[in-house]
């Protein structure tokens, strides 16, 4: 039981991140279908510091200094994105698609460079973080938690308080609802979309990390995240793009998720005899139920996806 | 001189000639990326690198046949992938993005296998059935996003996994398909020789490379048939109208929700077909992958460097196959084959800046134009494909084809 619970927990501060992170661009008009990519490669950024840096530094500076390095990589290349959107007016879903092509590739490729340069015989995907991975975990008895959790919980509250109450927020949800409108009072609308869209690259890759290093010491990149930026995006359509339901949306999501992992403790689910896959889909089918069930009247933000046009009425 | 020039001036308005230029150009740009990359993993062996990535199979030595058996495997390779373009490309000529076709492409992959290694069924029986399987899987898509207003994105995501999930499940559990000691799919050969697409003696002008068949053959006439559907009948026409705007064609009397399904359905069963078109050639087994396949991804690069033509995306399968064979082929003690992916990658996301490009080439016509004095011109008649760029142009009002007589008259 603890186990569920830790496991969901774990999920959870990945998903509720990353989909508010997608939130945040969807809500400023742009559609970060590329959220997968930037999770791929802030996790690389992150796990590239946590098995390179010397031993010597403390624990709390290899925290902080993974986390940054993770969220700067996914800015950084969430700008392939705003830019292709924003000033060239690029069709978002193909951009999107194109980063999530990109990213599993390009990291698969430098980690193999890298275990290539550091004198294995053989290219393997897989990075390794063994030791700094123990600098993540916060143990009460015997239950397990991490960093990550602590930070969902704030970038949570944090994402309420900026998105309702300041004026970045309500701005920045005006472009996503009618950007000409913004802009005739005054809103610059490139800067907003240009902040949704960082904001979300940052997000995605804080989720990143979080996912490859909150149940393992190490990790192939050839896989990327396994679909779980496209995950955040059912949630994040889920949840209505408001950031308290994402976060419950998350935690109902994870626990689906967790159950596949964990199952075999539960003597009555063991009983059952049902198949490990079926597990593995539940997730997935649990999500398409629960988005056939309240897609009907969705309240995405009307000027979602279409390029900024000055002159369109 | 001046004919030649005119000449140019004529091609450059045609707009098979703009997408063929802004394609060349993505693919350049995108090859360029790849030599930089090459060259910052590894400076010595760049040079070589860039020639086994860009020549493909030109760069596998003639001796023994050995170009041409890599040629056929570029062609047996470059079949699934032409009708996984056409699947992306049709029902994104009707505004909808079957991000879904990679779950559609490994159900179409189980019916295939399933009748060919369970039945024993004749090839194209067990072709059909992957069509049938395939277009089902994607009418779900379909049936979600018109009557309960699911994004096809999401759903089409979700099903990727359900797919691929489900059908793991039923292939290792049934011993007369599944391999558990090679950890793969039994060969079709080996137990039905019959269920393979039949060569025609193809293999005996490829140096009697076996998994070349009929299958690039049946793509090809797969993908000029969606041509002329898309082109020229009622169907293709609906299908753009609904693209374009769904309310209008829904006002002109479309069911508009119909259409969706049928769309998606159609899309559903090409993806399926590229699934049975690369595995009843025999040329890999089935092994279960834990990642969705990338087929339906490879699709949207073909559909979309093929400037979202049918008969584009033959030519844009077959570079980039021609590519990741060129990359399957690098020298791995300096390089990964992923590097051929970065390049795909860097290719579509160029591709998504072609409305851009073409823009600008427009724009700077028009202002060569008003230069000659031209800007009266004849009604646009370039038979012009696509509905969206037709209305862009006519927005800013391109002269598309300046006759060579008034411009004579003007000098």
């Amino acid at each position: 039981m603890l186990l569920l619970i830790q496991y969901t927990l774990i999920f959870a501060s990945v998903l509720s991140v990353v989909a508010i992170g997608g939130m945040f661009s969807e809500r400023s008009g742009v559609i970060n279908l590329g959220l997968e990519g930037c999770m791929v490669m802030g996790a690389l950024a992150g796990a590239l510091v946590m098995s390179f840096i010397p031993e010597t530094v403390p624990g709390f500076f290899v925290v902080i200094l993974t986390l940054l390095a993770s969220i700067t990589t996914g800015m950084l290349f969430s700008m392939l994105l705003a830019v292709a959107a924003i000033k060239f007016k690029a069709d978002q879903t193909i951009t999107g698609t194109a980063m999530n092509i990109i990213a599993p590739a390009l990291a698969t490729a430098i980690v193999k460079a890298i275990t290539l340069n550091t004198g294995e015989k053989k290219a393997t995907p897989y990075l390794y973080y063994i030791q700094t991975h123990e600098y993540f975990i916060i143990k009460i008895g015997s239950f397990e938690l991490n960093w990550f959790i602590i930070l969902m919980v704030l970038v949570v509250v944090a994402a309420c308080i900026v998105l309702y109450k300041t004026r970045l927020g309500l701005r920045l949800m005006s472009c996503g609802e009618h950007p000409q409108a913004a802009a005739s009072n005054g809103i610059d609308v490139i800067k907003m979309r240009y902040t949704g869209v960082l904001i979300s690259g940052a997000l995605a890759g804080l989720g990143g990390i979080a996912f490859i290093n909150s149940a393992n010491s190490s990790w192939p990149f050839d896989s990327g995240v396994v679909g779980f930026g496209f995950l955040a995006l059912a949630v994040m359509i889920f949840g209505k793009w408001k950031p308290i339901n994402i976060f419950f949306g998350a935690i109902l999501f994870s626990l689906f998720r967790a159950l596949g992992s964990v199952y075999t403790g539960f003597e009555f689910l063991k009983n059952l005899e049902i198949n490990a896959t079926i597990y593995n889909m539940l997730p997935y089918i649990v999500c398409l139920v629960i988005l056939a069930i309240s897609s009907k009247n969705s309240k995405a933000p009307k000027a979602e996806g279409i390029p900024y046009d000055r002159g369109m009425r | 001189m001046d004919k030649i020039k005119s000449f140019f001036a004529r091609l450059i308005r045609k707009d098979v000639f703009k997408t063929l230029l802004t394609s060349f150009s993505c693919a350049l740009v995108g090859l360029l990326i790849g030599f930089i990359i090459l060259l910052i993993v590894s400076p010595e062996a760049s040079l070589k690198g860039f020639k086994t990535l860009a020549l493909g199979f030109l760069d596998v030595p003639t001796k023994y046949g050995l170009r041409l058996e890599s040629f056929a495997k570029t062609l047996t390779r470059t079949a699934p992938l032409i009708v996984s373009g056409v699947a992306i490309l049709v029902a994104y000529k009707a505004g909808l993005f079957n991000i879904g076709a990679s779950g559609q492409f490994t159900m179409g992959v189980f019916a295939a296998l399933f009748m060919a290694l369970v039945w024993h069924l004749p090839w194209y029986l067990c072709m059909l059935g992957a069509v049938i399987f395939g277009g089902l899987y994607g009418a779900i898509v379909g049936v979600l996003k018109a009557f309960l207003n699911v994004n096809e994105v999401i759903s089409g995501i979700m099903l990727n996994w359900i797919g691929l999930y489900f059908t793991s499940m039923i292939i290792k559990q049934n011993s007369t398909m599944w391999d558990s000691i090679k950890y793969e799919t039994i060969p079709i050969e080996r137990v039905s020789p019959g269920s393979l697409i039949p060569t025609l003696g193809l293999d005996k002008l490829f140096n009697d490379y076996k998994y070349i068949t009929i299958g690039i053959f049946i793509a090809i006439i797969v993908a000029v048939f969606y041509y002329i559907v898309i082109e020229k009948t009622t169907l293709g026409y609906k299908m753009k109208a609904t693209g374009f705007n769904k309310n209008a064609a829904k006002y002109a009397g479309m069911k508009e929700k119909l259409n969706i399904v049928i769309i998606l359905a159609l899309s559903g069963s090409l993806a399926g077909l590229s699934g049975a078109l690369l595995y009843l050639t025999g040329i890999e087994n089935w092994y279960c992958p834990t990642n969705v396949p990338s087929m339906g991804f490879d699709g949207i690069s073909a559909a979309f460097l093929g400037g979202l033509s049918p008969l584009g995306s033959i030519l844009s399968s077959f570079f980039i196959t021609h590519i990741t064979i060129g990359g399957s082929r690098l020298d791995t003690s300096f390089y990964s084959p992923e590097i051929a992916k970065v390049v795909t990658g860097v290719i579509i996301y160029l591709c998504a800046f072609v409305l851009f490009i073409k823009d600008q080439l427009n724009k700077r016509i028009l202002k060569k134009d008003r230069e000659l004095g031209l800007e009266l011109l004849k009604p646009n008649d370039n038979g012009d494909n696509n509905i969206k760029e037709e209305t862009k142009e006519e927005e800013s009002i391109v002269p598309n084809e300046p006759s060579l007589k008034e411009e004579e008259v003007n000098k």
